[in-house]
Order: C-alpha cells, then sequence, then structure tokens
C-alpha cells in the first residue's frame, strides 16, 4: 500500500479515530504505560525522591529468599482465600438454589441478600469493626456470651483478626455471588426438571443429578471471581487492622499480599519493591485466570 | 397412594428447610445494617450501657449533628457526589461512542486495539497503581479534582466492550440508511444508535456511579488534604480520630450507605440484570 492510498484510507477512517481517541489516550495514559512502567521500576530501587536506580534482580531475589514478612502475607493471603472462597461459593448456591424455589417473598430475599453488595466495603468493614467491638460493648460477643461461650477478641488477637475479616467478606460477597448462580439456574430448561419427575425423582435427587451436574459452567465461573477478588483483599484489612501507619493487626496476623504492597509502596515509599510485589500478584492471578479457562471451556454437555 | 403421601410430605419438610434457612440468612444480612442504623440515634450513656439493646429509649441525632458539625461532611459528599458523577458521565458517553466504531466501522488496527483493551481486563490495580500515583504527583494533580476523576476516566475498557456486543446486533441497514439520508457519523451514534442502547446505557451509568462512589483505594493514595476526601475516604478517617465516638462513626457509616441502598432500590431491576448477564461488580 503506498503512502497515497493509506493517508486517503485515514481520512475516510477519520471518525472512527476520534469516536475513540479520548478514552485511548486517557487509557494509554492511565492503564496501559503504567503496567510497563512498573514492570521496569521492579528492578530498581526506588524512593519517589531520587531517581530509580536499576539493581537488577534484587528485589525479586530478596522477597523470595529474605523477607519473612512476605512469606507471612502469602501464607495469610492463602488461608484467606482457602476460607472464604469454597464456603462463600458453598453458601451462596445454596441460597441461590433455595430462592428459585416455589417460594414466596422471592424478591425480597433477592434484595435482603443483595444489600451488601452495593455497600461500600470500607462502610462494611466499619460496621463490622463495631459489630466485632471488645467485651462489653460488641454486639458478637454480647450474642455469644448470652449463648453461654467465652467472649472472643476478635480484632484484638492475632489468632482470630484474619478469621474475622473473612467471616465478614463471606457475608459481604454472598449477594454477588448468588445473582450470578440464579442466572444460571434460569438456563437449565425445564424440560430436564418434567423429566426426572415423571422418573419419580424428588427435591434432592433432582438437585444432585439435575441442577448441580448442569451447573458446572456457573460454579467453574462465580468460583474464578471469587478467587480474584479474594485473591487481592485490601480494603477489609486496611480499615478493620489499619490506622495510624500500620496496617496487617497484630503480630501481622492479617497482612495479606496486597496490605503488605500498599504498606511497601505508600507508607515506606519503597516503589520498585512494591512493583515487584505487584508483579508477582500479577502473576499468580495471571496463571489461575488461565488455568480456569480451560476449565471453563470443558462445558458439561447435555 | 403411599407414594404420593411421600412426596408431600418430603416437599413439606424441604419447604420448611428453605424457609427457616432464608429467613435465619436474611436476619444475618440485615443485623449489621440495624445495628449501625440504631447505634447512630443512641445517645453516648446508651452505648455504654449494659447489655447492648436494639431499643432506644430516646432516639437522639447528636450522632449526626456531630458528624456534620466535627467534620466538613457536607464536603465530603459533594466531592463523592461530583467526581463519582463526572466519570459517569464521561464513562457512559465514552463508552458507547468508542463502543460504536469498534462495533459497527472498519478501521486500520480496530481489531488489535479491542484486544488490548480486552486484555487490560486482566490486569489487577495493584500494577497500575504505583506508577499511576507517580504520574499524577508529576501533573501536580495530587489533592485535586483532576488527579480523583481524570484517571479513572481511563477504566472504560469493560464498558466499551459491553457497548460493542450491543451496538454489533442492530442491523447495518438503519445506519445505512441514516447515511443515505446525509447524517453525519456523529448524527447516525446520536440519533440512531444512542436511543437503541438505552439500557445497556442506563446500567453502565448505575453500576459506574455505584463503584465510583465506594471507590476507596485510589482517593486513599492521592488524597492527603483534609477538605478533598471523598465520603468512603472520610468515613476511615473519622474511624481512627473520633474511634472513640462510636455513634458519630456509625452515623458516618449511614451517610456513606443510605444513598448507594436508595439508588438500588430504585434502580433494581437494572443491577441485577447487569450483574447476571455480565458478572459486573457493584
Amino acid at each position: 500500500m503506498d503512502k497515497k492510498e493509506f493517508f486517503a484510507q485515514l481520512r475516510r477512517q477519520k471518525w472512527s479515530y476520534i469516536f475513540i481517541s479520548v478514552p485511548f489516550l486517557l487509557f494509554f495514559i492511565f492503564q496501559l504505560a503504567p503496567v510497563f512502567i512498573s514492570f521496569l521500576w521492579s528492578f530498581t530501587e526506588y524512593d519517589v525522591v531520587h531517581p530509580p536506580k536499576f539493581i537488577g534482580l534484587d528485589n525479586y531475589i530478596n522477597i523470595f529468599t529474605n523477607d519473612p514478612l512476605f512469606r507471612k502475607s502469602v501464607i495469610n493471603t492463602i488461608i484467606y482465600v482457602v476460607g472464604v472462597v469454597p464456603l462463600g461459593v458453598c453458601l451462596s448456591l445454596v441460597l441461590a438454589v433455595a430462592i428459585d424455589q416455589k417460594i414466596k417473598f422471592k424478591n425480597f430475599f433477592k434484595s435482603i441478600f443483595f444489600l451488601p453488595t452495593v455497600t461500600a466495603i470500607v462502610a462494611v468493614s466499619v460496621i463490622w469493626k463495631w459489630l466485632y467491638a471488645g467485651e462489653k460493648y460488641g454486639l458478637f460477643n454480647y450474642l455469644i456470651m448470652k449463648l453461654g461461650f467465652q467472649p472472643v477478641d476478635w480484632l484484638a488477637s492475632p489468632i482470630w483478626t484474619l478469621p474475622s475479616i473473612m467471616i465478614m467478606s463471606i457475608w459481604a460477597g454472598l449477594g454477588y455471588s448468588m445473582i450470578l448462580f440464579l442466572a444460571g439456574l434460569q438456563t437449565i430448561p425445564q424440560v430436564m426438571y418434567e423429566m426426572a419427575e415423571i422418573d419419580g425423582a424428588g427435591f434432592w435427587c433432582k438437585l444432585f443429578h439435575v441442577t448441580l451436574p448442569l451447573l458446572k459452567p456457573t460454579i467453574v465461573f462465580v468460583s474464578m471471581m471469587s478467587f480474584i477478588f479474594s485473591f487481592q483483599v485490601f480494603e477489609q484489612v486496611y480499615v478493620m487492622t489499619g490506622g495510624d501507619g500500620a496496617i496487617g493487626g497484630v503480630l501481622n496476623s492479617a497482612l495479606t499480599m496486597v496490605a503488605y504492597l500498599y504498606d511497601k509502596g505508600f507508607t515506606k515509599f519503597q516503589m520498585g519493591y512494591a512493583s515487584a510485589l505487584a508483579y508477582i500478584i500479577f502473576f499468580c492471578v495471571f496463571i489461575f485466570t488461565m488455568l480456569n479457562k480451560r476449565l471453563i471451556k470443558s462445558r458439561v454437555e447435555y | 397412594m403411599w407414594h404420593e403421601l411421600n412426596m408431600r410430605k418430603d416437599a413439606l419438610t424441604v419447604k420448611l428447610f428453605i424457609y427457616t434457612f432464608l429467613i435465619a440468612g436474611a436476619v444475618t444480612m440485615v443485623l449489621p445494617y440495624l445495628w449501625m442504623f440504631i447505634t447512630s440515634i443512641k445517645p453516648l450513656e446508651e452505648i455504654q450501657s449494659y447489655p447492648p439493646s436494639f431499643l432506644v429509649k430516646n432516639p437522639t441525632f447528636e450522632p449526626y449533628e456531630d458528624l456534620f458539625r466535627l467534620v466538613p461532611m457536607i464536603r465530603y459528599i459533594f466531592n463523592s457526589l461530583f467526581v463519582a458523577g463526572a466519570i459517569t458521565l464521561f464513562n457512559v458517553f465514552a463508552a458507547s461512542l468508542a463502543g460504536y466504531a469498534f462495533a459497527k466501522h472498519k478501521f486500520w488496527g480496530r481489531d488489535k486495539l479491542f484486544f488490548i483493551l480486552l486484555g487490560s481486563l486482566m490486569i489487577p490495580w495493584q500494577v497500575n497503581i504505583i506508577p499511576g500515583f507517580i504520574i499524577v504527583k508529576t501533573l501536580g494533580w495530587l489533592n485535586t479534582y483532576r488527579g480523583l476523576i481524570i484517571p479513572s476516566m481511563a477504566c472504560c475498557a469493560f464498558g466499551i466492550f459491553l457497548n460493542r456486543q450491543y451496538i454489533s446486533s442492530i442491523p447495518d441497514d438503519l445506519i445505512d440508511t441514516a447515511k443515505i439520508d446525509g447524517c453525519s457519523e456523529f448524527m447516525i451514534y446520536r440519533h440512531v444508535i444512542l436511543p437503541l442502547i438505552k439500557p445497556v446505557v442506563a446500567t453502565l451509568a448505575i453500576f459506574t456511579f455505584i463503584q465510583q462512589w465506594n471507590n476507596f483505594v485510589w482517593p486513599l493514595v492521592i488524597i492527603h488534604t483534609s477538605d478533598m476526601r471523598t465520603v468512603p475516604l472520610a468515613l476511615t478517617v473519622l474511624t481512627g480520630q473520633f474511634g472513640a465516638n462510636f455513634a458519630m462513626v456509625m452515623a458516618g457509616a449511614v451517610v456513606a450507605t443510605l444513598p448507594m441502598l436508595v439508588v438500588y432500590l430504585v434502580f433494581q431491576k437494572y443491577i441485577i440484570k447487569g450483574i447476571a448477564m455480565t458478572g459486573l461488580k457493584g
């Protein structure tokens, strides 16, 4: 193609480029360029005041061989994900199946379970911090003592801090997964149920032999979304354990990977180190998403 | 006969089980909100009295008065509304315009650009935030509306994708007819495409607004002065500064929560459908 033709074509396509120009300009500056910049910075030492200094793979080497806090954050993140994802997915699946039955007040229940999804996670965390409050004022401890158990130190104990955040996150995430499951349930043809009924199948039989097998793609999708959100947990940790510069709770018992990244980048201003952490997180999410794409492709046939 | 009776008994126990489960669940869902609201209208003595009670003997608006007197809450609400509103307006407009170009125009580099755009959806915010902060700092946009608004305008990849999907299903004939009638490209967008994609525009607008109102990490990183805080940011600062004044903090939580609950109740249909269709998160 010669030059003249090329420009003629460009002129014809003028409007297309005008239509996409502004969003793409912003996209390149604030979304795409940072991806490459932080990759470069992950090989540097950078404290914002002085220009970045190239140090090769030192950040990565230090993270993996010489950083107990990173190890702690990985373990915490794994505990968090392993606790929140399966429980959250199972509970929301049960919820969706329950709401999908012929029951009264269907929409009322749907709305109630959905409320936390439109509430800022920061507000949710602030409310729950108050619910978890110490022995005297906290509603949870009061209820627990009413039931005859010992009060729990929730956010003040190294054992309970992370589970406290996990319980809250499951509560907050239920509605979102439930809606996805409900959408999945609508795709199961009614005929399948009718056929099962002719064969004399009761509720449980239909659930285990029709609903669940046909819902497999949705289950995989919801699990994947839940994993990605959980792996990047930050706001909850920041609000419930943070304040006064410290983040991560007693003995860093709730320091997750993203919380650690935030601490390195924006309280200690070790931008190079934080960029390396960001890339490690990115890599984990990426690998997991790719694995799941494979799983989704192997849909069940019916 | 026996069989049928058994089936009916079976169905009854299942129903009973379902209702118990759902009601217990609903109570668990509502409880934190209820407790937030109750705490926010309790006078101090009642908060400190034991055992904690769901009944308020002397309800008071004092925590709300404190909230609006001790911190510039009106300003924070304005900041949140202004920032979320500006981003929403821009994203909805830009995403539908770009979505139209991607769906119906043929231009050099179209598929490559679209592929990059889609790929960017997989990038977690942690990767962008450090250079994003430095870029904004270099531009001198820390603690400004520009800093809050413009970088967030860049996140319209999903909106473009959604619009493209939807606009692709509009028949080409409509556009061709408009062209023959002498419509310019922008007029086609304005008078042919836009009226047809109203549902997508509405869904996208609601989601963007809720997301931006609730957005926390970006303001946390770039706002360091008191008067530029958004509501969620103000709420965390409130928890730190007035942590002992539980009623006031809960009043702040009500202010942060209530507007979105109202938006949700009004636009419920769009929101539920939007999530079910696309996996968008509020």
